[in-house]
């Protein structure tokens, strides 16, 4: 008997979904940057932007899959760890342009607004760019690892742990907004001019920032896989499913809960590093506690504990909000509430995994 | 079983009452192990009590083929007194069944065995062991060889059957350890024995959650053989079982004896009887009431007060 979770991660489900992300990484730069505009076959560059977005959201989606649907912790407050990756890779690119702001200062053009003469701590390091990445993954890892251990520790669970998670967002939200803070305010980071050298406005650069969000998802996907894969994936289900129980098979589910976590903030880092330079801006409505809770919904439409299926829900559902928002903006909302109406009636497996059932039952029908 | 079916299953076995009152203080044989009384530490989780080798020595000369030793523990629970200085001695190898009322400390005494709930007072340890079990957490009494057979079978129901053992396997458990852990070994063996054992080889790879009632409490015995523990402890096997799969079970519980000590907590006299190894417990109000051989605990008038009401 193979569950849909077998069949998903088998062999041949391997293949298909590895072609499709190959061909993704390879057909779009091509049709972009070879074909004339006028070719029906051409991909505008904005389009190419747009897939690397959803690129950038998969990630999220694939780090919420791993802590929710095979972990059993939903988290409300993914939004946190996405923006303070993004944070850290906006910190790098304003001091990018160093010099060439507005007020031609060596600060960015936030901190001579306010009339500060020095770049507080906190930036120090963050002219380079190394450095900001490992900051955009360690410091959604290291808030993830202290408020999981506590969390955790104290046992706190189910929609207790959610609330707190949306608490968290908001909290970090508010503090990001205040001018104080140091992170340019309710206007964020912002006017970036130049990644490592390239120019951003450069069709070259974004078609390679696009490459790289799908290669960097690609590589994800094999690393979750192999976890959900390993013994270890097989406890984590097992805390899910049963935790004292876990516990009482001599496992520590503190350390099972903590490693999902603090792993799931690390890669939602690294979506938000990859997310700002493509989008240009990073602001604290990122923190929302809405757009948190609508990764949830990327999750639960797509198909909880499937990774491949968590994916697809993000690029369906911002598809489908890319789409709406821009020819009837009125409606989305009411859409997106519908859709997951819909789908925890109807395909409560979500959208993969209600497909995976349909097919299981033709096959057993034939 | 009725009120009046018992009384007469008491009556129909040989007098030969023991004395209630010694039976109170200790485990079956004279002489009583002095009570010892002990100030809890400020931080019970971080000071690692130890047991003195005094009190291995005492235990060890009451009984010298001990394996574990419930010393003197008391539980309360806002006031309401669940376990009262309670000391028992498991030997090694035996099958041991404890009976007892509703409210009778059953369930705490195998709370307090396996960490769930941290003792007021008293100590668990394994004879010949300085380590204080009550002051470890779960996960790590069952490093030291405790299993626990919930009542309500618990088992992981997306799991198959197999890889609920594998779960249970006795195998490095860090996180980062199961990570890089191969997923095929000699251990693979052990599986297959265990399931051969309790009878499931055929479900091998079926969802937990599919099978019967019965399977599933085989399975959960299985998934603790797997961890091969010293003490096995079995918390009403049988309830809502069919009647082959009673006696399947009573089948399995006695093969398990002398390899494992195996604590079987039973409300069912039958069964009891025809498991029943040479000591049987009697738990009343949080102490031992009775300990003896069925047939002695079944005479006792304490034991028959107690079970059939004034």
């Amino acid at each position: 008997m193979l569950s849909v979770l077998n069949r998903i991660h088998s062999r041949r489900g391997l293949s298909i979904w590895l072609g499709v992300l190959l061909l993704l990484a390879v057909l779009v730069p091509v049709l972009n940057l070879e074909l004339s505009e006028a070719s029906p076959l051409h991909i505008p560059t904005y389009i190419v932007t747009i897939l690397g977005k959803f690129a950038c959201y998969a990630l999220v989606a694939l780090a919420m899959d791993l802590i929710w649907g095979f972990t059993g912790i939903l988290s409300l407050g993914h939004g946190v760890f996405f923006a303070l990756g993004g944070y850290a890779m906006g910190m790098h690119l304003m001091l990018e342009i160093a010099g060439q702001g507005v007020y031609r200062s060596r600060l960015p053009d936030f901190m001579v607004f306010l009339d500060w003469k020095e770049l507080p701590w906190f930036w120090l390091g963050f002219d380079n760019f190394f450095f900001a990445i490992a900051m955009a993954l360690l410091v959604p890892g290291v808030l993830a690892f202290v408020f999981g251990y506590f969390a955790f520790r104290s046992r706190i669970r189910g929609v207790y742990f959610s609330i707190i998670t949306q608490a968290m967002t908001f909290a970090f939200m508010l503090l990001f907004f205040r001018n104080e803070t140091g992170f340019g305010g309710n206007n964020g980071l912002t006017d970036f001019k130049r990644i490592y050298g390239w120019p951003l406005a450069a069709e070259s650069t974004k078609v390679a920032l696009y490459v790289i969000s799908v290669v960097a998802l690609l590589v994800m996907y094999l690393i979750f896989r192999y976890i959900v894969t390993s013994k270890a994936g097989m406890v984590l289900r097992a805390v899910r499913d049963d935790e004292s129980k876990v516990a009482l098979s001599g496992y520590n589910p503190l350390t099972y809960k903590l490693f999902a976590w603090t792993l799931s903030a690390v890669v939602c880092g690294l979506a938000g590093a990859l997310y700002v330079p493509q989008v240009g801006i990073i602001n604290p409505g990122e923190m929302q506690p809405a757009n948190s809770i609508e990764m949830a919904i990327w999750v639960a439409v797509g198909g909880r504990s499937t990774l491949v299926g968590a994916a697809l829900g993000a690029a369906v559902v911002n598809g489908a909000k890319s789409w709406l928002t821009g020819s009837f903006p009125e409606i989305w909302l009411y859409f997106l509430g519908m859709l997951f109406i819909l789908v925890t009636l109807f395909l409560p497996k979500g959208l993969l995994g209600g497909v995976m059932a349909r097919r299981k039952k033709k096959v057993a029908a034939a | 079983m009725s009120a009046v079916e018992k009384k007469a299953l008491f009556e129909s076995s040989e007098l030969s009452v023991q004395s209630a009152e010694a039976e109170r203080k200790l485990p079956s044989q004279a002489p009583s192990l002095p009570v010892k009384k002990e100030r809890q530490s400020l931080w019970p989780l971080r000071n690692a009590n130890t047991v003195s080798t005094e009190r291995q020595a005492a235990v060890r000369q009451h009984r010298a083929n001990a394996l574990l030793c419930v010393d003197n523990v008391s539980v309360s629970f806002d006031g309401f007194r669940a376990l009262t200085d309670l000391t028992l001695i498991f030997d090694d190898g035996e099958l041991r069944c404890i009976i007892g009322p509703n409210g009778a400390g059953k369930s705490t005494l195998m709370d307090v065995i396996t960490g769930k709930t941290r003792p007021d007072e008293g100590s668990v340890f394994f004879v010949g062991e300085a380590t204080d079990l009550t002051t470890l957490a779960e996960h790590e009494i069952v490093h030291r060889g405790i299993g626990r057979k919930f009542q309500r079978p618990t088992v992981f129901g997306q799991h198959s059957v197999v890889e609920n053992l594998e779960i249970a396997l006795k195998a490095k458990k860090g996180v980062f350890q199961t990570l890089f852990a191969p997923r095929r070994g000699p251990w693979q063996d052990k599986l297959d024995e265990v399931l051969q054992l309790v009878g499931l080889s055929a479900e091998r790879d079926v969802l937990a959650g599919l099978l019967s009632h019965g399977q599933k409490q085989w399975l959960e015995i299985g998934m603790l053989l797997v961890l091969d523990p010293r003490l096995l402890l079995v918390d009403e096997p049988i309830a809502g079982m069919s009647h082959q799969e009673v006696e399947r079970t009573a089948e399995l519980l006695k093969s398990l004896a002398g390899k494992h000590t195996v604590v079987v907590v039973e409300h069912d006299m039958d069964f009891v009887r025809s498991i029943a190894g040479d000591t049987v417990t009697v738990l009343h109000e949080g102490r031992v009431l009775a300990e003896g051989s069925m047939s002695q605990v079944q005479s006792d008038p304490k034991v028959i007060e107690v079970y059939l009401g004034e």
